[in-house]
């Protein structure tokens, strides 16, 4: 026994110190989880600008008669004369809110600020929605690996007429920003063919 | 006989043994010395005949350049940027990161063949711009009812607007492929494909033979028949030695994925371009990354699979 004693010892300080050691570690552990990789930072780019001189809306439509009947407009001339988004179906007060212009509406009724309409556009076009999360539809610019800018589903389809047709760069306060337009894109030259070349 | 006295030891074999034997008289030190003068002041003359300077005559190939005479070697050629554009530039030479592989995605459901990508490539990555023209992006209108089939494609159309009806659009550039036939063909390792996937070109090593044109079955790559015609005003001072320097006359080129942006973690200017948001870019060893989010949801082709290149470029429809 004389001998096996400072073997013993040894061996109960050695278990006693990994006892506290595996303890310390799991409390860290359970204190301190794994940190995840950090996500990438997404930017919304701006909106496109409004028409000219109609925003806010409740400018005018604080004073106004609120008239939640489907009709032909005797205002807005610009919005419905190009209105073609499922037209047969819809109309203003599916997306815009009767109470308060300002703000757009879901179909549950909630207010959506027109800098997330994309959670409007998403109620019904869901498969683009869960793309469009992912960088798979639209576009984005930036850090491939960091720092991105995102477009909004405006920044390319008017919403009163969606179907894609072209885009521009426009100003918003300052900085560029893409704005979709009604006419198709005018192609940059083509190449030079190698005959011309050789002139 | 002072030979015989010394111990025979076995010595270290020497590559010349063989050379030796053929050599039409014994080994004459002052002969030797005199072949390599003589050989040294050929090669002088000939360089100064043709604008090479001596450094980069003498200097090794870029895998093997220590990090000081990599550093040399940028210096050299920012120097000769300026002299040949007055313009001061900044070449680096951004090796691939740990981890990455590249890879791009096209949406040819989206694209409108608007040449956007074309011309921001150009201006980019430095391209000749008139005699010649390169184009390292080459859009091929297609027509739907015959689907993707070179055999049925037009790459000079010119209408005034885009899309055209009953047509789409196919932009083809270097596919970065995995079993490159460019890389197998480069008789001077000029051209090699870099752990991120890029397959670059090195313009001081390439010789201008154009095996690498012949192989590549894309048609990426493209000869500079004269002296790149870039105007200074619009060079891109943002340069990458394996890509986007300027090239001198008489070598080869082609996409490098934008190289001196990607190796900085930005998208390519093809990307970024883009008015449809048709082109993906990501590293395919990243699950989250965009180009896996298209590889896992879309469907998915490469262009002339039966060839068995592998390209890291994925063409595909979103809708």
């Amino acid at each position: 026994m004389s001998i096996c004693s400072p073997v013993l010892a040894r061996v109960a300080v050695l278990v006693v110190a990994l006892t506290t050691w595996t303890a310390h570690a799991e409390s860290h552990s359970s204190l301190d989880p794994k940190p995840k990789a950090p996500e990438p930072a997404l930017v919304q780019a701006k909106a496109p600008p409004f028409s000219d001189g109609i925003f806010p809306c409740m400018t005018c439509h604080a004073t106004m008669e609120k008239n939640g009947t489907r009709r032909e407009l005797a205002f807005h001339d610009e919005q419905q004369s190009i209105f073609s988004h499922d037209a047969e179906h819809r109309w203003c007060l599916d997306c815009h809110d009767l109470n308060n212009r300002d703000v757009l509406r879901l179909a549950s009724g909630a207010p959506v600020p027109f800098t997330e309409s994309y959670r409007l556009c998403g109620q019904c076009h869901g498969d683009k929605f869960r793309d469009w999360r992912q960088g798979v539809h639209g576009k984005r610019i930036g850090q491939w690996n960091g720092e991105k800018t995102y477009f909004l589903c405006v920044n390319c389809h008017n919403p009163h007429s969606p179907g894609f047709r072209g885009v521009q760069t426009v100003m918003v306060d300052g900085k560029p920003t893409v704005a979709p337009t009604q006419t198709r894109i005018k192609p940059e030259p083509r190449p030079v063919r190698p005959e011309e070349m050789r002139k | 006989m002072s030979d015989s006295s010394e111990p025979l030891t076995p010595r270290e074999p020497d590559p010349r043994d063989g050379l030796e034997a053929v050599a039409d008289g014994p080994a004459d030190p002052a002969r030797r010395a005199f072949m390599r003068t003589a050989a040294a002041g050929a090669a002088v003359a000939a360089l100064a005949s043709c604008n090479i300077e001596m450094e980069d005559f003498l200097r090794k190939h870029f895998k093997q350049l220590t990090p000081d005479e990599l550093k040399a070697v940028l210096a050299r050629l920012e120097r000769k940027n300026l002299e040949r554009f007055g313009k001061k530039t900044t070449i680096k030479a951004t090796p691939a990161m740990e981890g990455v592989e590249f890879g791009y995605g096209l949406d040819l459901s989206r694209c409108i063949g608007c040449r956007r990508c074309v011309y921001a490539c150009v201006k980019e990555n430095n391209q000749s711009r008139e005699r010649p023209q390169i184009h390292w992006i080459r859009v091929l209108q297609m027509d739907k009812e015959h689907g993707v089939d070179l055999a049925n494609s037009e790459i000079y159309y010119d209408p005034e607007t885009v899309p055209q009806p009953g047509k789409f659009y196919f932009p083809v550039q270097c596919q970065q492929c995995r079993n490159p036939p460019c890389v197998k063909t480069c008789p001077t390792g000029a051209t090699w494909k870099e752990k991120d996937g890029i397959v670059v070109v090195d313009y001081d090593w390439c010789i201008g033979c154009r095996c690498c044109m012949s192989a590549c079955p894309y048609g990426a790559r493209h000869f500079n028949w004269a002296l790149p015609n870039v105007p200074a005003d619009e060079l891109n001072p943002d340069q990458h030695y394996l890509g986007n320097r300027p090239r001198p006359k008489g070598v080869v080129e082609k996409c490098t994925f934008c190289i001196q942006r990607v190796r900085e973690g930005r998208y390519t200017a093809c990307v970024e371009v883009c008015p449809v948001g048709a082109r993906k870019f990501g590293n395919l060893l990243d699950p989250e990354s965009e180009i896996r989010k298209v590889m896992e949801t879309k469907r998915v082709f490469i262009f002339k699979e039966e060839l068995a290149t592998h390209p890291q470029f994925y063409y595909f429809y979103a809708t």
